[in-house]
This record gives structure tokens, sequence and C-alpha cells, in this order.
């Protein structure tokens, strides 16, 4: 996957777990949750898409990876490359 | 011949949930949505662990679980259960203090909660902000030393009238003292402060009964009068459960029982290594509950008095008191003929926190008497809020720690599951046993109706990524998934 895809693989799992949101402005390189109304079990919602979807693990000890859109891209790529 | 409960149950399944609390029910609809064949085993007749209902004679339904919970649950249950249940959710408005030292009514929200503190307690509003702001920046995977009492202290030290109103409505939702890690009061408190509290509108039993419809609708096998007397382990894996005298085979089991008595009874000391059993038994469970139900007779009406109301005579705010036998600080909540929209009925249900052992300790007709003294001590105090109530009640009954672990076979009755340091253990349980979970109320931010849900959401979470690893990554759709 590009950097691009990665980002938008991402928005496309949160458009699913918080359909009331508003996508369309989200910053690449701001926390997630100053932009969104994202609790900590939305990101186990991500990280368990990402399983699903991707067959991607993330270990609980790097939810923190996910915070920004740029950070899952830094994250997720070595993760993904292949994907 | 008596009636065969397992009838049609097959031999073996992906996953055998043990218990119908509100986690036990999500993950089963979590993983049957996942593509898993999954079997839910309940040993009572009604489904949904302490979010349950019972009914009796002259049209009265009683709930169980203090009506109450977060917004969260809105999205929670369109996330993980359906924009039907979700949909059903309702603000319930007036939360009510009367006690000796302050008395008034709040929604219970931060708008509200900020004017109280500010016009009412007299604190500084950059202090209220600064405490609102704290308290939400916590997440249930940091590692807090602070102490709930030390949180307090720090925004707003020696104001124990306001760290009353702060800790007695979280006290009675998940049983957390001023000792407990401050994460357990700040997650909760914040979760309620994000914009009031709330109720499912028609009652616990349709919110049951929806979850019911969807499980089968997701093709999981429901069971009740099920009891499980053991789960099963070869060769440090787990293997199944026998059930009502049968065997049934699983390639994992989640334990939503008791988190001490499924390491204790359910599987046995001797499957796991000795530090942990240490461990284990280090964990403290939190305390049991008394209640006291009054159902109002047909045609009388009751006028509204708040929905739920705190009442206390007791000086200050104490855990210990917040237990004991004699206690006056009571919950009543208040059911009136909109909560189960279509009826015209009035119910009335009073919760204490209470200690198993005090309640242990007594004979049949000492147990009887306290009974007695229980329920005389919840209608007198009512009577000075609603005066004339007494004659209206056409039914009153009193549940114990002793009827909460009959029904729930929690140990000691305990209604709020394990403090903190029941987190560790319950997670740590598949690092021991291969194959085996643990979901329920543990550490107190996992319990409470929204945090079992999560906690649900969140073992689930944990099993598909070992059942995939165990079949070999095995990635369905979820169209495939449903067996409508």
């Amino acid at each position: 996957m590009t950097n691009d895809q990665i980002k938008h693989a991402v928005l496309q799992i949160i458009a699913v777990i918080a359909p009331d949101e508003d996508l369309s402005h989200v910053k690449s390189d701001v926390a997630l949750r100053d932009q969104l109304e994202l609790d900590s079990m939305d990101f186990l919602d991500i990280v368990m898409e990402l399983r699903k979807r991707y067959g991607v693990e993330v270990p609980e000890g790097d939810y923190g990876q996910l915070a920004s859109l740029d950070s899952c891209v830094i994250y997720l790529a070595p993760k993904l490359k292949d994907k | 011949m008596p009636a065969d409960w397992l009838k049609d149950v097959k031999h073996d399944y992906d996953v055998i949930v043990i218990g119908s609390g509100l986690a036990g029910l999500t993950a089963a609809n979590r993983l049957a949505t996942c593509g898993y064949s999954v079997l839910l085993l309940e040993h009572h007749y009604n489904f949904g662990g302490m979010a349950t209902w019972f009914k009796r004679r002259g049209n009265h339904i009683f709930d169980i679980s203090l009506h109450g919970f977060p917004i969260g649950m809105v999205k929670t249950c369109r996330k993980y259960w359906s924009a039907d249940i979700a949909d059903s959710i309702v603000q319930i408005k007036g939360i009510r203090f009367d006690n000796p030292q302050f008395s008034f009514t709040t929604t219970f929200d931060r708008t509200d909660f900020t004017d109280k503190l500010v016009t009412y307690f007299k604190i500084p509003p950059a202090t209220v902000e600064a405490f609102f702001q704290f308290a939400r920046s916590m997440n249930f995977y940091d590692d807090q030393a602070m102490t709930t009492r030390d949180l307090f202290q720090k925004y707003f030290p020696g104001r124990h009238d306001l760290w009353r109103l702060l800790m007695e409505p979280i006290a009675y939702a998940n049983g957390s003292t001023l000792d407990d890690p401050a994460i357990t009061f700040g997650i909760v408190f914040s979760n309620f402060m994000n914009k009031g509290v709330y109720t499912f509108q028609g009652g616990t039993d349709k919110l049951i009964m929806k979850m019911k419809a969807t499980l089968k609708a997701h093709g999981v096998d429901l069971r009740h009068h099920a009891l499980v007397e053991k789960v099963l382990i070869e060769k440090e894996r787990v293997a199944g459960v026998v059930c009502n005298g049968r065997t049934i085979r699983a390639k994992a089991v989640l334990s939503n029982a008791n988190l001490t008595a499924t390491i204790h009874s359910l599987v046995g000391d001797e499957y796991f290594g000795s530090d942990f059993i240490r461990e284990a038994r280090a964990v403290r469970l939190n305390s049991s509950s008394c209640q006291v139900y009054m159902g109002i007779r047909k045609g009388e009406t009751i006028p509204n008095i708040g929905d739920l109301f705190f009442t206390s005579s007791h000086p200050v705010f104490d855990s210990e008191a917040l237990n004991a036998m004699d206690v006056t600080s009571r919950t009543y909540s208040l059911y009136y003929p909109d909560t189960r929209p279509g009826s015209d009925r009035y119910a009335i249900v009073c919760s204490t926190n209470a200690n198993y052992r005090d309640w242990a300790a007594l004979n049949e007709d000492a147990y009887r008497r306290e009974k007695e003294r229980l329920i005389e001590g919840v209608v007198a105090t009512l009577e000075k809020y609603l005066p004339g109530v007494h004659g209206k009640i056409d039914h009153l009954e009193a549940s114990t720690p002793r009827t909460f672990e009959h029904y729930t076979r929690h140990v000691n009755g305990a209604s709020f599951g394990t403090k903190f340091e029941g987190l560790k253990v319950s997670q740590n349980l598949p690092k021991q046993i291969s194959g085996l979970f643990h979901a329920g109320s543990v550490g107190i931010i996992m319990s409470g109706w929204l945090g079992a849900i999560n906690y649900g959401v969140i073992v689930a979470n944990e099993m598909d990524k070992h059942l995939r690893q165990a079949t070999g990554c095995m990635v369905q759709s979820p169209a495939m998934a449903t067996h409508e």
C-alpha cells in the first residue's frame, strides 16, 4: 500500500466505527482524538478492523502509534507494504 | 423425565461462553459476526446476568441493575449491537441528592455540574475546568498509582462535601471507594459528565429480548438452565466444558462467570502456575448489595420526585458506612409509566451496598428479621419524600447478598465484580491456559452497563486474535459470517 492508500484505509475504517463524524477535513498531522469524537474503544475497533481486513496485528502497547493519520502511516507502512 | 435444556446443542463449537452478563452476550455477538460458531450457556432462566429483571403477580416488573448509564451506551450499542437497541436509549433528567451536606436535583452532566460546583460549592471555575480536563484524559490502559482520594485532595483539598457529591453516585454504580485507583473514578465520572444519565425505554426485559433476537439471527446457540460445572483442560489448552453433566468441546472458552470462581472452581488451581494462583488469591471482591422492590398498586399514582434519588442521613461520605447493615445511604430508582411505554404502572427499587459476611453469618430467623428491618427502613425513608406511599404499595420484597449469590453464582454475592487488581488476572488468564478467556466485572472500569459491554468487546478482540492463529488465519467477510 502507498501512504495515501493507508490513510484512506484508516479513514474508511473510522467511517464505519463513527458514522456520524465528518471525515472530509481530517488533518493528517493532528491527533485524531483532537479532531473527532473518538475514545479508547474506537481505537480498539480500528485495531480489530485492521486485523479483519488486512491481517495486521497491532499489540496493545502500540495503540499510541495510531494517534494521527501521519503516525498511522509511519507505523503501518512496513506492515502493509505487501498488501 | 426432566427437561433437556441442552437439546440440539452440538458436540463442539469454536467458542463457548459461560454466563450471559452483558460482557458475555456482547462477546458472543462479536465473535458470531466474525464467523465463529458460538454456544452461550446461562444457569438462570433469564439472560442478562445483573442486567436482568423479574415479574411478580399484579403485573409488577422490577429491574435489578440501577437504571442509569452514560451516553456512551448509545454509540456502544450501535457499534456492537444494533441501531434499534441504541435508539431505545433515553435520558433520565432527575438525579436528586438529599443528605446532611447538600440537597438538590441535577441533570448530572458537565454544564449543570459545573454550575453546581461553582455556585453551590463555591469552587473557582478554572479549578472545575482543570479537574474535568484531567478526569477526561484518563484511559483504561493507563497505569495509575494515584487514588481517587489523591485526585480529590489535589483539586478540592478538604472539601468533603464535594467529595461526597463526586463519589457517592459512582460508589453505587460500581462499588468503588476513595482508596481505589483514580482512573476507576475518572473514567466512569467523565463518561457520565459527557451528557448526563440514560436508560433503556422499555426496561431491561425489552433490551435483553432484543439482544437475544440479535444473537439468534447471528447463529448463536443460546441455552438457559444450563449450569457449567467444569472447564475442561487438555495439555494446557482449553478443550471445552461440562454443562448439566454433558461434555461440549470448544476451541476457546470465555468465562463471564465471577473471576475467582472461574479460576478456583470452574478450572481448578492445579492447572495454573503457583505465582498466578497467588495473584488470583489476592484479588479482592467488590461489595454486594441489598435491594427492596416496591410495586405500586394498579390505579394508584405517585408524583415525580426524581428518577435516581440518593438519600442519606449519614453526616459524611464513608465507604465503610455505605456497606453497613444499619446503612442510611440509599439509592431509590423510580420507574414511572413512561419507563415502559404502554404501561400505567409505577415501581420503585431501593439499592444499598452491603457486605456479604454480615448477611451470611445470620441464622434463618435472624435473616428474616434483618430483611424485615431493611424493608421497614427503606419504606419509612421513602414516606418522608412521598407521604402515603406505604398505602399504595401492593408488592414488597427484598434481596440481600445471599439472593445475589444464589441467582448470579458470584462469589460472596459480589454485585460489582472485583477490585482493580482483578483486571490483570483476568487479562493474564489466556497466558496460563491457551484458549481460556474471562470477561466480566473486573477492576471497576470494566463494570457497569458500559464497562461490561466494552470489556466483552475487548476480550472478543483477543479471542479473535487467538482463534485466527489457532485456525491458520481464516478470514471471513461479515456477509459470509451471518447465518440468517
